[in-house]
């Protein structure tokens, strides 16, 4: 099977670099999987897990926080302002994160507030569910 | 001649001072090295994301996306990145003389610009001057993350939106070396200079699920992405300065020791020889 270079980068540096066989990602306008030599495209992403499988059958999930993917025949790289492999996600702070992001979502102050809130909810539960999912 | 007490007491205290100085050269030397591996691990993810937003705004041809447009330009603003303290030779004076010369060149009067500032001292001297500062952030850890800097990138990008202003221009020290950094301008909004950071780009993107709507998403993190490279530059830079000047601190405590040194040496045999003289002198008139 042909495989694909893809590399995560994050503005705190790149976090994963690899050849993979098939990439799965969440995208605004839904779930899509790239092979290698998928014609050049871009897409946003949404809060969510990416999946790389691997040539050998094995699987890599990585946790990514919106950004966006751009394809080309021979390479992938996600751009995330931040994303985490599933091994390294710190469960504690992750629900640290959760419980005080419910915390804040019920206090109901303003807009904005209550919107940042949201999305630091959703990236909390996305990085427990892939750290769970990798186990 | 001063009295032996005097050049002692400012001996110890020199050196307590140069102590304080070595130190804070070595603290900064090392936060330098992490800022620099910081603004290192970034170029990565910027150039990609100048790639992707270059070939996306070539490929679409009525690239009509408003941060993308030039506007008649009534109101500009500037974000002057400072650090929060000082001690840091003249890291902050330079720039603010630059900006404040750029201000009184360009404008005529103070309803013409407003200022974003980063760093307590670049705010204190902006406000303290009157000017018309919109925006404010200190208290930025000495490695930032990107979130610690989103807020305010969000809102320089969402002021450029609503019209608060018509462009933005950014101030901060390029790192260039340890002992020299530069002071650099460089617009942000709108963004006009978009050439692809690497060679081979491929223009004919299929987007997903169309092209505005993905500049609509790109562009603001592109504009965020800008600020926050600017802001790790320069917290290089600030590092790099007060290591300057920390050395520049000890070296010159060294130097004021040896001479003091030299004077307490002087005076003590002064005062012996005097003192042998006056018995000298005593056991004369006896005799």
């Amino acid at each position: 099977m042909k495989t694909v270079q893809v590399n995560i980068v994050t503005p705190d540096g790149p976090v994963y670099d690899s050849e993979v066989a098939m990439v799965i990602a969440k995208t605004v306008s839904g779930e899509i999987g790239v092979l290698a030599g998928h014609i050049p495209m871009v897409a946003p992403l949404t809060i969510g897990a990416v999946t790389l499988k691997k040539e050998d059958g094995s699987q890599e999930i990585v946790a990514v926080s919106g950004g966006f993917i751009e394809v080309r025949p021979d390479q992938i790289s996600i751009l995330a302002p931040s994303a985490e492999v599933a091994a390294n996600i710190d469960l504690a702070r992750a629900k640290e994160a959760m419980a005080r992001a419910e915390q804040r979502l019920q206090m109901k102050q303003d807009d904005i507030d209550f919107q940042r809130a949201e999305l630091a909810l959703k990236r909390a539960i996305n990085r427990i569910s892939v750290h769970e999912g990798n186990m | 001649m001063a009295n032996l007490r005097d050049i002692k007491n400012r001996i110890g205290s020199t050196k307590k001072t140069s102590a304080m100085t070595k130190a804070m050269q070595m603290v900064s030397a090392s936060k330098k090295n992490r800022a620099e591996q910081n603004a290192k691990a970034y170029v990565p993810y910027m150039e990609k994301v100048q790639d992707v937003v270059a070939a996306i705004a070539s490929g679409t041809s009525d690239a009509t996306h408003p941060m993308l447009v030039s506007r008649p330009v009534k109101k500009t603003a500037y974000l002057v990145i400072g650090s929060d303290r000082g001690l840091a030779g003249a890291y902050n004076s330079s720039i603010l003389r630059q900006l404040t010369r750029t201000l009184n060149e360009r404008h005529k009067s103070k309803d013409e610009y407003v200022i974003l500032a980063i760093g307590r001292v670049a705010r204190d001297y902006f406000v303290k001057r009157g000017y018309n500062v919109i925006e404010s952030i200190i208290g930025l850890p000495d490695q930032p993350s990107f979130s610690d800097v989103k807020q305010i990138a969000r809102k320089a990008v969402g002021m450029f939106a609503d019209g608060t202003y018509d462009e933005l221009y950014m101030y901060y020290n390029h790192f260039v070396s340890v002992i020299s950094q530069e002071v650099t301008e460089k617009k942000v909004l709108p963004i006009t200079d978009l050439a692809p950071a690497s060679e081979g780009v491929h223009a004919s993107y299929e987007f997903e699920p169309s092209g505005d709507a993905i500049l609509e998403v790109l562009l603001p993190q592109y504009a965020e992405s800008l600020i926050y490279g600017a802001l790790l530059d320069g917290k290089a830079s600030e590092h790099a300065a007060r290591m300057t000047a920390m050395k520049t601190a000890t070296d010159n405590a060294k130097e004021l020791i040896s001479a003091l040194s030299l004077e307490y040496n002087r005076a003590r045999q002064a005062a012996i020889t005097q003192e042998i003289t006056e018995i000298v002198g005593g056991a004369a008139a006896l005799e």
